[in-house]
């Protein structure tokens, strides 16, 4: 075995099946993600990219009734084994959502909730922190004279960032991303675009996106879903010029989906 | 046309209903004000009851009933609250969890005086502590606790869902999670709820009189060994309580001034239960203010 740090890849995952009670919801996928790149996984509603999305973290487990089979091994590590730290795992794995999903608490808060609960306390630490991941949303400018203000009295856009720099603040090795720019204006999801292009320098990031061009704009390689198969997964200028499986194909050109 | 007519005689509807109702209440506190607030007085506040002279007080009953509310609130608002966060957060959904329900369901429906009947049975006999303020406030407790449980089940179920993943996502445990997230969040209504719930223990009658007694003994304000008879703080001695000598009096009082006595009592518990709401929802202000950072 060799250490993570000289492999390229974070994730591999191996034969991954999922059952939601009776429904198979992901079939035999194979898919190795990168270090320090951005993945983007398209597909249409349904195909399985958000479930696929929520095995990394292993969100999926507040579904009842989920079965997993297969390997997703993290860092060589399986994290279907019994015994893995689920905190540990979502420290290192971080996650953002749909809807800016703030807590009420003031902007701070917000971004100190993850640091304060895993065990720092030191004000100055702690300050730190936060000034630092609102620097790598750049929301710093925008908020840096009322950090104690209510993070709901932000727009969408800056709340969407506000939860990004709180999924970072734990300092995670990857960012997932659930459709992040589904609920927002077109000048607020140009800025995550903008920033997941500079947050690819520090950390690898998976996408799930129902919007093509975003992933065109955004992502290295891009993995095309459908009915809870992995269908295609290249390189993503491969992927919308030139795909290999006529499905994809037919979804990226706006045949169906 | 025709659906515009009923879309005003509906707003006609709900506004003579909200009317009926508001006109209710305020006719309710205004008779009982208006009747009782002219016996209200220093004097009436402090002096202890009188079984057969007239011009006694009601200095006891009123140190009982907010004695009585505190001490089962220090006892059914832990569990309830416990309760509600196990059936919100960790009761798998199945035959138990559904029998569970059910149980309270039925709990939050029993008759009061068939608790204070039940209470008579297990906290007066079987213990054999006879009347007293503790098996008073383990009746109301019994009488209340589902209430409360319901109340903070439903405010941590509507809690949205997001805030939950949220904090999951970030790796904070299942219970640093309904500490930091779920319980802020759900405060206010869950306050809400033990509100009402201390109003209606404030104000119940029928299940303390088997439990906590018709009397009062001779009490010593300056007296605060919880363990001596004539202390006040003594959880062991029989209390009745503001609305049970409401009762009393009306029913077997032998003073002259009974109905100067129940009117001013009633007014005196409707102007607590009043007083009580408006400072326990200021206080649950303050509290959700600073939590959730809002001025």
């Amino acid at each position: 075995m060799s250490t993570p740090t000289l492999t390229r890849q974070v994730f591999d995952i191996m034969d991954l099946n999922l059952w939601y009670g009776d429904h198979h919801a992901l079939k035999n996928i194979n898919f190795p993600i990168n270090k320090k790149e951005v993945t983007a996984i398209i597909g249409p509603s349904g195909c399985g990219k958000s479930t696929f999305i929520k095995t990394l973290n292993l969100m999926i487990n507040m579904v009842p009734k989920v079965k997993m089979t297969g390997e997703i091994n993290f860092n060589e590590k399986n994290i279907l084994d019994e015994k893995i730290d689920l905190v540990e795992l979502r420290k290192n794995v971080g996650m953002v959502f749909q809807k800016g999903n703030p807590f009420p608490q003031s902007i701070y808060d917000n971004v100190a909730y993850g640091p304060r609960v895993h065990g720092i306390t030191k004000k100055k630490h702690l300050d730190e922190l936060v000034i630092k991941a609102l620097m790598d949303v750049a929301l710093w400018e925008e908020v840096k004279d009322r950090l104690t203000a209510p993070a709901l009295g932000l727009s969408g856009g800056q709340q969407q960032r506000l939860c990004i720099a709180r999924a970072l603040a734990t300092k995670p090795d990857v960012l997932l991303m659930d459709e992040p720019t589904s609920a927002l204006d077109p000048i607020s999801t140009l800025k995550i675009e903008e920033l997941i292009l500079e947050l690819k320098e520090k950390y690898t990031i998976v996408i799930v996106t129902h919007n093509m061009q975003q992933a065109s704009r955004v992502s290295d390689k891009t993995a095309f879903f459908l009915m809870g198969e992995l269908i295609e997964l290249d390189s993503t200028s491969t992927i919308f010029s030139n795909p290999k499986d006529s499905r994809t194909e037919g979804y990226i050109t706006g045949r169906f989906g | 046309m025709k659906s515009k007519t009923a879309d005003r005689i509906a707003t006609g509807v709900f506004v003579a209903i909200a009317i009926i109702i508001v006109s209710i209440l305020v006719g309710l506190f205004s008779y009982i004000l208006v009747n009782g607030f002219k016996y209200i007085s220093w004097d009436f506040l402090t002096t202890p009851s009188s079984n057969i002279r007239a011009g006694g007080g009601i200095r006891d009953q009123l140190f009982n009933s907010f004695y009585i509310l505190l001490l089962t609130m220090i006892i059914a608002v832990p569990l309830g609250v416990g309760g509600g966060i196990y059936m919100a957060e960790y009761a798998k959904p199945g035959k138990l969890t559904d029998t569970i329900r059910s149980c309270i369901e039925v709990l939050a429906s029993l008759p009061s005086i068939v608790i204070g009947m039940f209470g008579l049975l297990v906290f007066v006999n079987v213990t054999g502590w006879g009347y007293t303020i503790l098996g008073g406030a383990l009746a109301l407790t019994v009488f209340n606790l589902p209430v409360i449980v319901r109340v903070s089940e439903d405010s941590i179920r509507t809690v949205p869902r997001d805030l939950k993943e949220a904090s999951l996502a970030l790796g904070i445990t299942h219970w640093h999670t309904i500490k930091t997230v779920l319980l802020p969040s759900a405060f206010p209504s869950i306050l809400t709820g033990i509100i009402l719930a201390a109003g209606r223990v404030f104000g119940e009658a029928a299940a303390l009189l088997f439990t906590a007694g018709l009397s009062t003994p001779r009490l010593d304000y300056a007296n605060w060994n919880p363990f001596s008879e004539q202390s006040p703080l003594n959880i062991f001695r029989p209390a009745e309580t503001l609305a049970v000598h409401i009762w009393s009096v009306n029913t077997q009082g032998l003073i002259p001034d009974v109905e100067a006595v129940s009117n001013g009592s009633a007014a005196v518990l409707v102007i607590s239960v009043l007083l009580f709401n408006l400072l326990a929802r200021w206080i649950g202000s303050i509290i959700t203010k600073k939590i959730t950072a809002t001025k």
